[in-house]
């Protein structure tokens, strides 16, 4: 055993000295393999820092938002249905929303409007609702509330009628702060002056960025929504394993609802950004295909040299399984440095430079970006996926060429050397 | 299908796996046909050339065989949440019909891949290639099983749909989807089970000695290996596992290689896996001991599989013991 870790040893430090006599050629190929696994590392971890941001969220969503639907699209929800809803055995809670949309022709930005619970305090637990799916979420669960941290913090602002909290993003976007007033086209194309009365701390953009909390009166005044009725429901289960059987209980009550599970967002997200990572991979394959058939041409065209140089250490004993096993020194060399520099790039590119490149495709499309820096979340399973995007392909292909080199006769290998 | 960065890279490897061996076993199937070590001609000196490719090629799909291996479990384990009635890995796999058996193949081709490692490596130390036309009849029969394992896998990948939100979603939880078995799976009694393992453990052990030692008993030894492999992957399943979770009712034999539970799994496994392939090893290489360039050699060789083994199947049972003794469960 201990002399065969010796002979490898011999073996690798005579790898690394012949790979620093040909620097040239060698960094050529070493700084396009750092290069893509730069950019799939990239990819993954700006994808599973998203996912994982998301899950940490939706993890004290209620369990069932209830939405109703007329011809296939959500539609306004009678408030006399919670009592139906209420009667269901299992239902803890039962919270009405008021929530939407209003569209911002001056910045070409559409904002989430929103209603605080009308039980909640300052630091209620409501969320904005990314645009782009149907998730929707949440408010007053008594128990998240409890256990979890505001989403949003209201920096001491009070919610009156005739006012509003705007999140960061809008702050930013429109220029505007505490104390200025926001116009509103009504729904009946009168304008509404509201008066900012607080903008949402920046620690919660992810949700929070394009988001407006406004008193219930107004929300009414401003899209002409009857008393009657309100956006969704929110439906607290004490019992966990009972959720299911809830919404199938509210499905058959009410045919017109759409119960949607928290579980149910929580795939959904889940599916939406393994999609778009998958996606971006896929993109980058024709990259990585290039790659590999550069790596391949590089250890198919053996310089004079290198012939010359294998012919010798035939001629001298080698034998061709330890020229095999250089070559594979070789390639574990540039693999590993090209693939641990490729990562810690990455690392440095999402995580602390915020992703210039791949923000656009990965996050979504809106003009009211949220800024927040993402939590550096990498884990095994993202370093092994890499390694077998990058460093499996890489190896694959030079094993014939490296078989080739290794199997050339001493003799002609020093015979044809013109150099 | 997910196009889940993990997933490509398992369909990645499959193929990759699947086309390096098709590679060999074309030449495989020219060295069982051609080769004749007497003669000199181009041909066979061609194919004299072509071994060296050949195995280096398989020495890496037995890498990477053993590395696909953890990564489909990861990966598995990691589309959990997709799926409805899913907890962890076992769930997953539940999900389609080819889990399973993409599972079980991968296991028993990495034993087969390994034991022509084996092989090979004993070939080599003779000067005449004596085992080299038995070697690519093993080769020729691994092949398809490579295939096949590779063509499930992309069934069970390409099959998979995400049970995600739907216009109504009222359908969906109601629907009489079957879920999966979750991480309660089917167990034998974890008290028999113990003491089978522990007794069959010491007979596979003490008969691993005396082959060491003495040289008798080596068919009944790597017969041995591979039941104690067998006890050992329901052990886990039965009452290893236990023990570990510190739960009495959690059974699945894939949470261990999370992070949750430091990765033990994987040393485990890798140990298990180690200790079955030397193991059969033996097996493989007893009835060769008699051929004239190998005799000086494979006696050692075969006495240092079984070492191997019996070694690798006692750090496994004392890191057992050891999770089991220091374990807060109690049973």
């Amino acid at each position: 055993m201990r002399a065969w870790i010796e002979k490898q040893r011999y073996i690798i430090d005579f790898t690394i000295s012949s790979l620093l006599r040909r620097k040239v050629k060698n960094f050529g190929l070493l700084a396009l393999y750092t290069l893509i696994v730069f950019i799939l590392a990239s990819t993954m971890f700006f994808t599973y820092s998203i996912k994982k941001e998301a899950s940490l969220i939706l993890k004290d969503a209620p369990e069932i938002v209830v939405q109703k639907i007329v011809a296939g699209r959500h539609d306004l929800f009678p408030a006399s249905y919670i009592e139906t809803i209420k009667k269901i055995r299992g239902v803890a809670a039962v919270e009405s929303r008021l929530w939407g949309y209003y569209y911002d022709s001056l910045v070409s930005a559409n904002y989430t409007l929103l209603t605080p619970p009308s039980n909640g305090s300052p630091t209620h637990n409501v969320k904005s609702s990314a645009k782009t799916t149907v998730v929707e979420s949440e408010s007053g669960d008594q128990q998240a509330v409890d256990m979890a941290k505001p989403l949003f913090e209201l920096n001491g602002a009070v919610l009156e009628p005739e006012t509003l909290i705007i999140g960061n993003g809008i702050a930013r976007l429109r220029n505007i702060g505490k104390g200025d007033y926001m116009p509103f086209l009504a729904f009946d194309g009168k304008v509404i002056n509201l008066k900012i009365a607080g903008v949402l701390s920046s620690q919660s953009e992810l949700v929070s960025s394009d988001l407006m909390l406004i008193t219930e009166d107004d929300y009414r005044k401003l899209f002409g929504i009857d008393k009657g009725y309100v956006t969704d429901l929110t439906v607290a289960v004490s019992n966990p394993s009972e959720v299911a059987m809830v919404a199938s209980k509210i499905k058959k009550r009410l045919p017109q609802a759409r119960p949607i599970i928290r579980d149910e967002i929580l795939r959904t997200y889940d599916s939406i950004f393994n999609w778009r990572g998958g996606m971006m991979i896929v993109i980058f394959s024709a990259a990585v295909l290039a790659f590999v058939i550069f790596a391949w041409d590089k250890a198919s065209g053996l310089s004079a040299g290198e012939r010359r140089e294998i012919g010798i250490l035939k001629a001298v004993g080698w034998e061709t399984s330890d020229v095999i096993q250089m070559k594979f020194w070789e390639g574990a060399v540039v693999s590993l440095t090209a693939f641990f520099t490729g990562v810690i790039l990455a690392y440095i590119h999402v995580f602390f430079t915020g992703p210039m490149v791949f923000e656009p495709a990965l996050k979504g499309w809106s003009n009211l970006y949220p800024n927040f820096e993402l939590t550096p979340f990498v884990n095994i399973e993202q370093l092994t996926t890499l390694f077998f995007l990058t460093v499996v392909p890489y190896t694959v292909a030079t094993i014939v060429p490296i078989w080739k080199a290794a199997t050339i006769d001493p003799d002609s290998a020093m015979r044809f050397t013109g150099e | 299908m997910i196009l889940h960065p993990t997933v490509i890279a398992n369909l990645l490897a499959a193929y990759i796996a699947s086309g390096m061996v098709l590679y060999a076993v074309f030449y495989g199937v020219q060295i069982l046909k051609s080769w004749d070590i007497q003669n000199g001609h181009e041909l066979q000196l061609v194919l004299e050339r072509k071994t060296y490719l050949i195995s280096t090629l398989l020495s890496y799909v037995f890498g990477l065989q053993l590395l696909s291996l953890f990564l489909y479990i990861f990966t598995a384990d990691n589309l959990t949440p997709l799926f409805v009635g899913a907890m962890c890995a076992a769930g997953t796999l539940n999900v389609g019909s080819f889990g399973y058996p993409t599972l079980v193949l991968k296991i028993v081709n990495f034993i087969v891949a390994g034991l022509w490692l084996v092989l090979n490596v004993a070939d080599n130390q003779g000067y005449d290639y004596p085992l080299i036309k038995k070697k690519y009849l093993l080769l020729a029969f691994v092949a398809p099983f490579i295939i096949m394992e590779t063509v499930l896998e992309s069934a069970y990948f390409m099959s998979m749909e995400a049970d995600v939100i739907t216009s109504c979603c009222g359908s969906l939880f109601s629907s009489e989807r079957v879920t999966g078995i979750g991480s309660e799976m089917a167990s034998l009694p974890a008290l028999t089970m113990m003491w089978i393992f522990y007794s069959v453990m010491v007979c596979t052990l003490i008969c691993g000695i005396v082959f060491y030692f003495k040289g008798i008993g080596g068919y009944l030894y790597a017969a041995l290996s591979l039941l104690m492999f067998v006890i050992s992957l329901i052990s886990i399943v039965s009452f290893i596992s236990l023990y570990i979770y510190e739960l009495p009712t959690h059974h699945c034999p894939f949470c261990i290689i999370m992070e949750e539970y430091h990765y033990l799994g994987y040393l485990l496994y890798i140990l298990l896996f180690g200790a079955v392939v030397s193991g059969l090893g033996v097996g493989a290489l007893s009835p060769f001991r008699q051929v004239e360039s190998l005799q000086a050699m494979l006696g050692g060789f075969i006495g240092k599989l079984a070492l191997a083994s019996v070694i690798l199947y006692a750090v496994f049972t004392a890191l057992v013991t050891y999770k089991i003794v220091f374990s807060n469960l109690i049973m």
